[in-house]
């Protein structure tokens, strides 16, 4: 038997050493909002925090995790970032097919919570592994800033509509 | 805030009523309740319960205490229709869209009917062009009766009342009744054949940008995709087909597979194997001690380069004329000049973010199936056909898709997840891995274009001629949408291309790769036929040394609204002026769907081949425009999608089977990756256009194009890929 610590509760679970905790979260505990994308680390769907950092759960095995803070997408807007994430998706109707945008706000939230004011840059390093295939990632950009505070004129802002 | 536990029994389908809006429970299995202050929206629920006092038409209902209900006509795969179809209704119905319910449609081919497709379905950009005039009757049709019972409440006339904001109020008092009080007496009105719709002029949501109604479950991980369903008892399958086209499953060692903790069956098909188990995880592992042996079968030798010969060969014959205008023929022989093209586009799969999967409970009476889907209709069908249970006994509950793309017109996988729930007892939900995902895609096809034009001694087009050769989606799909030989999808964007030539002649050869199962992607028929009619064009252009924009623009005095978009494009992206080393401008026009779009994609090249788009300005004209922002955000999505594939999509088949796996090899554009992207809608009163597609068709030959005047180097085989690496620098 395992014990883990989610979203402030904890739970003894009867499952092997080496599972991801992906599955554990999806098909023991019946948390749906951490998705499966890949399986292999490399499109971020599955984004969660442990002990507040971004974690791919399709590869990260549940022992990795005992004693540790586990937080997922429906826990994350008690957070302070994970607050201003969410609002700024929210403002800037950041999700089409939504799929992805567990993994997103997931990862966007734990740059903003140790990089409070990212630059294109930042947001380029913490946010290049989580695929988008709606394609939403200028407004990803920006509503990280907006979350910041750091909007940038530059920035073609969604939602300004442009008429000619 | 207001909390809404899901329970388990709401579970099962039949009366679940989660709100996607700021419900935010700790989900299944209890857990800690956690609200924040997210705004009140849409609400999504399941379509089977019909309690409502008032329901004129099956698009909308109301009840007793005035909640409003409408029934989504076509799904939500990320393309913003959960919030414009709810304005139309809205707008005529006068209520606040911000607080209507929102459901899915059960399957009915009749009733949810895509008017531009014949079947329930959503796809090829039509839900807008399909919905705009019948549901906006459909809520000005509910508002007339509700006037109408208020009228006859009050004893006045109807005309001296009109409905706002989910009232009626009698103008020369200012008597107000609700619509939750009116419905009882509204429902026992004949329905009015004719109603007066709104003038644009009075419109209050269309037009103006909206927010999305499905935004809030989106981010804090409540929104429900067909992955999410959780039933109780419910076991979980991983499927394996033959990694080969057309291959067989042989042997496997069911022993090993039962071995893995938590595996409770082994399901062998003809031409796959499901491992049943207490999780994925267990099922997975139990499928890779399982290790099935396949026979390879008649296409185990079958290679791109085999499929690439094919239609070269083909494309030397006569094809189905899909357009036939003066004598091209003649009119080249005589030409002062001629210009020869073929260009050649790849396999292509979906990879949508959700990977391909099924929940099927298979009982002896009935088969409920919870899935994503873009035909519920023809899903329930085929179903049906493989069960031979009647209609009702096969319940089909869309779910919100994540990602459509083309992937879920396909029934394919559900009809697979039904073969395996017909041997589990209890419900069972079928995943794919992303693997399985990709190699057993049904996929863009390969299409092979062979362009020739003559031209006058300045390069000016004077005959166009133009043989496309390629499968067809369509005549496996729905052959009675093939007229006189010609398959419409095929020759999208080609015959119908937008330029003003006199001598013009399309046609058209099917063929059909062996064993690799086709099938339509976003953009379709549109999006292929785009890609050689731009390059071409693009080509002729430098044949003439011209000005790709000028050349473009003298071949479109009969068709206004393409010339507008392209000189807006142009002009939005300082077409023209210099740019530093290595950069350059490419141009691209799309006619599809409805709509007229133009884009301008600047790149930049560097020493070691790699192109990095740096900017993309789009302008379209879609006629009227419901939500601008959804506008905006489709063009934004086409364009990344498109250039996803331009850059490096491409599925390869190697001994008769696919060689991608995973987005390690499948490569799709990242956020560091993009352009920055201008869009700009043009005012329009036009009949509403599709856009949905038609970013991701322009995209493509504006990228290329680009590459052509930075580099010298056209682009004519799909992907841009390596292309541009020097020889030397070329891996072996």
């Amino acid at each position: 038997m395992i014990t883990l610590n989610v979203n402030e509760m904890n739970r003894t679970l009867d499952v092997p050493a080496d599972m991801p905790l992906l599955w554990i979260l999806r098909d023991v505990i019946g948390m749906t909002g951490t998705k499966f994308g890949c399986g292999m680390g490399l499109c971020g769907a599955c984004t969660i925090h442990i002990d507040g950092q971004p974690a791919r759960s399709c590869l990260t095995p549940v022992s990795a995790a005992v004693a540790k803070k586990i937080t997922t997408i429906e826990a994350i807007g008690a957070s302070p970032a994970g607050k201003r994430i969410q609002a700024a998706w929210l403002a800037l109707d950041v999700p089409q097919c939504g799929y992805c945008q567990s993994g997103q706000v997931m990862s966007a939230c734990a740059l903003l919570a140790t990089n409070p004011k990212p630059s294109d840059s930042d947001i380029d390093a913490a946010m290049a592994g989580n695929i988008c295939r709606c394609g939403t990632y200028p407004r990803i950009r920006a509503a990280i800033h907006q979350a910041a505070g750091t909007t940038k004129a530059a920035l073609s802002q969604p939602g300004a509509m442009k008429e000619v | 805030m207001k909390l809404e536990p899901i329970a388990d029994s709401d579970l099962a389908g039949v009366s679940r009523r989660h709100f996607l809006a700021f419900t935010a429970t700790g989900a299944l299995g209890g857990g800690m309740l956690l609200g924040f202050g997210l705004p009140a929206r849409g609400e999504l629920r399941d379509s089977l319960t019909t309690d409502a006092a008032f329901a004129p038409n099956a698009f909308l209902r109301i009840d007793r205490a005035g909640v409003v209900t409408f029934v989504m006509p076509v799904i939500e795969m990320g393309q913003g229709t959960y919030t414009s179809i709810p304005m139309l209704i809205a707008e005529e119905l006068e209520v606040d869209v911000d607080k209507v319910a929102i459901e899915h449609s059960p399957p009915d081919d009749k009733i949810y009917v895509n008017p531009l497709i014949g079947v329930q379905m959503t796809g090829g950009s039509t839900a807008i062009r399909g919905t705009y005039v019948p549901l906006r009757r459909a809520g000005a049709t509910a508002r007339v009766m509700l006037v109408t019972a208020a009228a006859q409440r009050w004893s006045v006339d109807p005309s001296s009342c009109r409905a706002q904001n989910g009232e009626v109020v009698h103008g020369p008092t200012g008597r107000r009744l609700g619509y939750g009080g009116l419905v009882d007496a509204a429902a026992k009105l004949p329905v009015p054949e004719k109603v007066v719709l709104k003038e644009p002029a009075d419109f209050k949501l269309i037009g103006t940008p909206h927010r999305r109604l499905d935004t809030s479950g989106k981010v804090n991980g409540f929104a429900k995709f067909g992955i999410d369903s959780r039933l109780p008892g419910m076991k979980f399958a991983v499927v394996s087909a033959s990694p080969t086209f057309g291959g067989k499953l042989v042997s496997l060692d069911e022993a090993k597979a039962k071995a893995v903790p938590g595996v409770s069956q082994v399901v062998r098909l003809d031409d796959a194997v499901a491992i049943v188990a207490r999780h994925t995880w267990a099922a997975k592992q139990g499928l890779a001690a399982a290790d099935p042996q396949w026979e390879a079968g008649s296409n185990a030798r079958l290679s791109t380069a085999d499929i690439s010969r094919q239609l070269a060969s083909a494309s030397e014959r006569p094809g189905a004329v899909a357009r036939h205008d003066g004598d091209a023929a003649a009119v080249m022989a005589q030409a002062a000049g001629r210009v020869d093209a073929v260009y050649e586009q790849p396999f292509l799969a979906h990879a949508a973010m959700e990977p391909m999967n099924c929940t099927v409970h298979m009982t002896k009476d009935a088969c409920d199936i919870w899935v994503g889907t873009q035909v519920p209709g023809l899903t329930q069908a085929a179903v049906m056909k493989l069960t031979g249970f009647k209609r009702e006994q096969v319940r089909v509950h869309n779910h919100l898709l994540g990602g459509g793309f083309g992937r879920r017109l396909e029934f394919d996988g559900t009809v697979r997840a039904v073969q395996i729930a017909q041997h589990v007892e209890g419900p069972v939900q079928v995943i794919w891995t992303r693997e399985e995902d990709i190699q057993h895609d049904m996929y863009r096809p390969y299409y092979y274009d062979r362009l020739s034009a003559g031209v006058d001694t300045k390069g000016k087009t004077l005959a166009w001629s133009h043989r496309i050769a390629g499968s067809s989606i369509v005549a496996r799909y729905s052959p009675a949408w093939i007229k006189d030989g010609i398959d419409p999808d095929a020759v999208d964007g080609s015959a119908n291309q937008p330029y003003g030539i006199a001598d013009i002649h399309v046609d058209w050869v099917a063929a059909e790769p062996p064993g690799v199962p086709t099938a339509f992607w976003r953009g379709v028929g549109v999006t292929r036929g785009t890609f050689a009619v731009e390059s071409f064009v693009d080509e002729l252009a430098a044949n003439a040394k011209q000005d790709p924009l000028d050349y473009r623009v003298a071949m479109l005095d009969k068709n206004p609204r393409a010339k507008t978009v392209l000189q807006l494009a142009a002009q939005q992206a300082g077409w023209g002026k210099p740019l530093p080393a290595g950069q350059a401008r490419g141009i691209a026009l799309c006619t599809g769907f409805g709509s007229y779009i133009a884009q301008v994609v600047q790149i930049t090249t560097d020493k070691d081949g790699t192109v990095t788009p740096m900017r993309a300005w789009c302008v379209v004209d879609c006629g009227v425009v419901v939500n601008p922002d959804t506008v905006r955000a489709q063009m934004e999505s086409g364009i990344v999608f498109g250039l996803s594939a331009a850059l490096h999509g491409e599925i390869t088949i190697k001994n008769g089977r696919v060689e991608q796996t995973n987005f390690g090899d499948y490569r799709v554009l990242r956020i560091n990756e993009i352009p920055q992207i201008d869009v700009h809608i043009v005012k329009s009163l036009e009949a509403p256009g599709g856009i949905g597609e038609p970013g991701t068709s322009c995209v493509m030959p504006a990228l290329t194009n680009a590459i052509f005047a930075a580099s010298g180097k056209r682009i004519r085989k799909l992907p841009v890929g390596e292309q541009l690496r020097p020889a030397s620098q070329k891996l072996v």
